[in-house]
This record gives C-alpha cells, sequence and structure tokens, in this order.
C-alpha cells in the first residue's frame, strides 16, 4: 500500500497542462491532411451531414410546433369543461393522470417484483430466468396497436369491461411491465454485493435485507424507468384508441371511457376541424415529454454517480 | 413464523415474475384463437395473396396492406438507417464532449416524441411539401418513409453508438499506426467489428417502423390497393386495423384481427432475428 500511495503523490506533481504533446495536429494541419486524403474529406462531410440533418430535423420539428402552438395556449383551451367549440385539454389531461396512475398501480408492483426474483433469488443458469427475458424482450418488441388489438379482445369483450378507463390502463400495464422490469432489474444488479453480506452479518433474513438494504439503494434506478413509463404512456395512442375509447369528457368511474392527451389530439388532428388546437395541444404534450426526458435521464445520471 | 414470510414472499416474487410470461402467453392465445378461424374461412392463400380488400362484398386479401407496410418500411430504412449510423459515427468518434451534451439528449428527446407528434408534423410540413414539390395528395409512400426513417434515428443511432463504443480502442489505433486516416481507421477498422451490433439497430428499427401506427395513418393516404409509385397513398396492416376497426362486425372485424396475427408473426419473426443476431454478437 505504502509503495502505492507513494506513487500516487508522484503522479501529482507532474502538471500535465505544460506538456505540448509532439503528435497534436492544429486544424491547419488537418485541412492540409484532407487535401492529401480527399476521399476521407468526403467521408467526413458526410459523417458532418448526417449530424447536422438529425439535429436538424429535430429542431425542425420543436421549432414548428411551437411556433404554430403557442399563440393558442390560451384560457379557452385550458377550460374544465370539454365542449366541441373550446376543445379543452383539461378533461384529457386529467384522463392521462388517471390512466398513468392505474397503470403504474399494475405494472409496478408486478415489475419489481419480477425483478426481484430475477436477481435475488434465482439461481444462476435457471430455465424461468431465461423465458422470463425472452418474454420481456419479446413484449418490448410487440407494437402498441397489437397490444391494443389484444385490449380490446381480452379486457374489453372478454371481461365485459367495455371501452373503459381501467381496460387502457391493464393494457398500459403491460406495455410498460418490461421497462420497469428491465430498468429495475439493471439498478438491483448495480447494488455492490457487499450491502447483501453486510446485512446478512449482521442476522438480518433475505426479506429484510430486500426491502431494508437493496431497494433502498437501488430507488433512483426504479424510479428513472417509472418516469420512463410514464412517457410511453403519456405518447400512446394506438393501444387507446380500441380498450379506453374516444370520450371526451371527465371519467364518472374506472369502467367509463376517456381519452388521454396523445388520443385527443389524434382526434383533433384527423378531424382537421380544429387544427390550430391540435398544434396547441402538441406543445402540451411536447413540454410535458420533454420535462419527463429530463427527469428521467436527470435520476439515471445520479445513479451512474454514485 | 419468519420462515414461513420467507417463503411466501419467495412464491409472490417467483409469481410476479411469471406475470410477462403469463402476458405474452395471452396474447398470442386471444390473437390467434380470434384470427386464425376467420383465416380459414377466407382461406389462408386468398386472405394473404388476395390483391383486394373489398369488406362491403367480403372480399378480404390484405396483400396490398402487406406490400405496403414492407415498402413504407423498406423507405424508411434507406432514409434513416445511412443518417442514423453516420450520426453514431459521429456521437461515438468525431464528436467533441462539449457538443456531445447537447446532442445526446437531442437524441434521446427524438425517442420520446409521441408519434402523434411525429404525425401532426408529417401532416403539417411533410405532406404539403411533397404535394407542392411532386403533385398528387401528398399523401403517400414517400412521407410515410420520411417521416418513419425520422422515428427510427433515434433507435438506430443509439444501438449503433453503443456498439461502435464496445469496439476496442486498439483497433483504432493499430490502424492509425499503419498509416490510416481518421477516416479510414472508423469506416474499415471499427465498423466492421461493430456490424453485428449496427446490424441489430437496424432489425430494431424495421421492427419499430413496421409496428408504427399512428404517425403512418396520418400521412399515408390509407387506400387499400395495390401502390404503383412511391408518390402514391398506401395503406399499412396497422392503419387497416385502426381505421376498420371503429365499425366492422363479425368477419369483417375477425379479417382485422387476422391482420393484427399476420402482424405479430413479422414482429416475432424481426425478434427472433434480433435476438439471433445478437447471441451471434456475443459470441464473438
Amino acid at each position: 500500500m505504502a509503495v502505492l500511495d507513494n506513487v500516487e503523490e508522484n503522479v501529482k506533481e507532474v502538471n500535465t497542462d505544460n506538456i505540448v504533446a509532439m503528435n497534436r495536429q492544429s486544424l491547419k494541419d488537418r485541412l492540409v491532411s484532407y487535401t492529401r486524403t480527399p476521399g476521407s474529406l468526403i467521408v467526413m462531410i458526410l459523417v458532418l451531414l448526417a449530424a447536422v440533418i438529425t439535429i436538424a430535423a429535430l429542431l425542425f420539428l420543436l421549432v414548428y410546433i411551437l411556433v404554430n402552438g403557442i399563440p393558442y395556449l390560451n384560457a379557452d383551451l385550458f377550460s374544465w369543461e370539454y365542449t366541441s367549440e373550446n376543445v379543452s385539454v383539461v378533461p384529457a389531461m386529467i384522463n392521462t393522470v388517471i390512466m398513468a396512475v392505474i397503470s403504474l398501480i399494475f405494472a409496478i408492483p408486478f415489475g419489481i417484483g419480477s425483478a426481484i426474483y430475477l436477481v435475488e433469488y434465482a439461481k444462476k443458469g435457471n430455465k424461468l430466468v431465461k423465458v422470463v427475458r425472452v418474454t420481456a424482450e419479446t413484449l418490448t418488441g410487440i407494437p402498441s396497436i397489437v397490444y391494443g388489438l389484444f385490449g380490446m379482445l381480452f379486457f374489453v369483450t372478454a371481461l365485459h369491461w367495455r371501452f373503459s378507463i381501467l381496460a387502457g390502463a391493464c393494457t398500459l400495464a403491460i406495455m410498460v411491465l418490461p421497462v420497469i422490469l428491465r430498468t429495475t432489474e439493471e439498478a438491483l444488479m448495480a447494488v455492490p454485493d457487499s450491502f447483501r453480506e453486510g446485512s446478512f452479518g449482521l442476522g438480518a433474513g433475505k426479506l429484510r435485507t430486500i426491502f431494508k438494504i437493496i431497494l433502498p439503494s437501488a430507488v433512483p434506478g426504479i424510479l428513472s424507468g417509472v418516469i420512463l413509463s410514464i412517457g410511453r404512456i403519456v405518447g400512446e395512442t394506438a393501444a387507446l384508441m380500441y380498450t379506453a375509447g374516444t370520450v371526451a369528457d371527465i371519467p364518472k368511474s374506472v369502467f367509463s371511457s376517456g381519452r388521454t392527451l396523445a388520443v385527443h389530439m389524434y382526434v383533433l388532428a384527423s378531424e382537421g376541424l380544429h387544427v390550430d388546437q391540435a398544434y396547441a395541444t402538441a406543445v402540451v404534450l411536447l413540454i410535458l415529454v420533454v420535462v419527463i426526458n429530463a427527469l428521467s435521464s436527470f435520476l439515471a445520471k445520479k445513479i451512474q454517480k454514485s | 413464523m419468519a420462515k414461513y414470510k420467507e417463503r411466501i414472499m419467495e412464491v409472490v416474487f417467483l409469481v410476479a415474475a411469471c406475470v410477462s410470461i403469463l402476458a405474452v402467453a395471452l396474447i398470442c392465445i386471444f390473437l390467434f384463437a380470434n384470427g386464425v378461424p376467420a383465416m380459414k374461412e377466407i382461406g389462408f392463400a386468398d386472405f394473404l395473396l388476395g390483391r383486394e380488400w373489398r369488406p362491403g362484398n367480403d372480399i378480404y386479401g390484405i396483400f396490398p396492406m402487406i406490400i405496403g407496410s414492407i415498402y413504407v418500411t423498406a423507405g424508411a430504412i434507406v432514409i434513416g438507417v445511412p443518417i442514423g449510423l453516420l450520426t453514431a459515427v459521429f456521437l461515438a468518434k468525431y464528436c467533441p464532449a462539449g457538443i456531445y451534451k447537447v446532442v445526446k439528449p437531442g437524441v434521446e428527446l427524438l425517442a420520446g416524441i409521441p408519434s402523434v407528434v411525429y404525425g401532426f408534423f408529417g401532416m403539417v410540413v411533410i405532406v404539403p411539401m411533397i404535394r407542392n414539390t411532386f403533385g398528387g395528395t401528398g399523401s403517400s409512400i414517400l412521407a410515410a418513409s420520411i417521416l418513419l426513417g425520422m422515428m427510427i434515428l433515434p433507435t438506430i443511432i443509439s444501438q449503433s453508438e453503443a456498439s461502435i463504443r464496445a469496439v476496442p480502442d486498439s483497433y483504432y489505433e493499430g490502424s492509425l499506426a499503419l498509416g490510416a486516416t481518421h477516416e479510414r481507421s472508423v469506416f474499415c477498422a471499427i465498423l466492421p467489428a461493430a456490424k453485428s451490433g449496427i446490424l441489430a439497430a437496424v432489425i430494431l428499427g424495421v421492427g419499430r417502423a413496421i409496428g408504427e401506427t399512428m404517425a403512418v395513418i396520418m400521412v399515408a393516404g390509407n387506400q387499400a390497393r395495390m401502390p404503383g409509385s412511391i408518390f402514391e397513398g398506401v395503406r399499412t396492416m396497422t392503419a387497416n386495423i385502426v381505421i376498420e376497426m371503429g365499425y366492422a362486425e363479425g368477419l369483417h372485424r375477425e379479417a382485422l384481427i387476422a391482420t393484427g396475427v399476420v402482424l405479430f408473426v413479422f414482429i416475432l419473426l424481426i425478434n427472433l432475428a434480433f435476438s439471433v443476431v445478437k447471441m451471434r454478437g456475443e459470441r464473438n
């Protein structure tokens, strides 16, 4: 150890700022070398062009929708009751919140429980783990319209729930289950084994270790997964059209139909009668998504740091 | 007592772990049980290869929709993959840290934008642009391809970037030391080493494009006939389901569910291809 400390001290004393790399190229050197290899120059230009196109597409979309939508964000659009004149987004926003809460109530316990089993209980080479992984990956790949079809056949028709918030929420719960499962699994695996050993060493049982030691330290990772799921729920349309229906009012119970913000926006845009309001609704959706994204990546960064 | 509790909770977690298996099983059972009988009634060949979709006359051929989905997806790949891959190269091998901090969240945001917003953007920007440039209605394969190409960008970029970064630096350094330029080192030493990851990214992109529904409906025109050129409207399998499910009854409704089954089988095949490519990449 003493030797190592010594080495570290020595390293600290060297001031790297004053060292000039012999092989460092100035911009001019680089341009000169590009003129000698025109092929490389073309490739470099293509790479830059692609990056510019990607960013330009994103900026164009954002700016176009913001510029056209913000002027129509007025009190009318946020009035409490929906009428066909004001096409208020408030009932749709309330529906979206209800939908997200109910979906998460179903998805979180199963997602986290599932991840706990995979990480804490299952032994290496367990067949079940493989099957769960494969099915979770399959669920990730299934397009939302197929979820919508399934929800319609199972919750709406077979269970006789009709078009309802509950049917929509259950469909979405299955859809976001793999997201929560995977992020929780990663968060649990990131908890160092020494935490578990320490807890066992102090005489705690497996359950106490999981709930008092492992889950608390995995919270940021789990949260970032949950927020990611909220983002998917907020943006979802195809899975909801034929499960939750398109009624534009605040639902009386979980068994009544209601449209979320994204469905609301689809209806506005496809009817073509309220294009200006559709822009404004798109602005609301975009702002929601940006905030949700920022929160999720903020939490994800927090785990990386710790 | 404590022992019992431990045992019970283990079973609870086990049950939770089985939920995703149960979900996949239920989805398969309900889709196939509702869709396959209709296919049988219509006739498998007539259903899959029939070129006419006229629910009014009980003629259900989804070949135009299958072709529509394939055209639109191919278009999205042609547009999205080169741009996405080169952007990934930019992020991994060109980008200064300062710019990376801005561009990377931008790409993540691109993935988070809801498909209705993309669809709306396509409807008010891309479709009129095509109408003004090439004539016609503008709602066309081309419009859908451009929009989907944009939508699969984040998938392609983040997957390929990860696989490019996974290639050891020694490949790049070795190539440089042999006198190759930065570009040659990246494109001839690193990209070939990352090719299975890139292929997996493309397959994921295909899955996203073929399953996309709302955005496509809003820009593709949705005519249920064989498309003649890329400036003509087209209807995808996903669009077929959403557009007609609202009023369909009887065999028509079942035919729509059967369309969903065909789409589901496509997705399962794509998933399978994805895991095969990924496994092969990991083995190497």
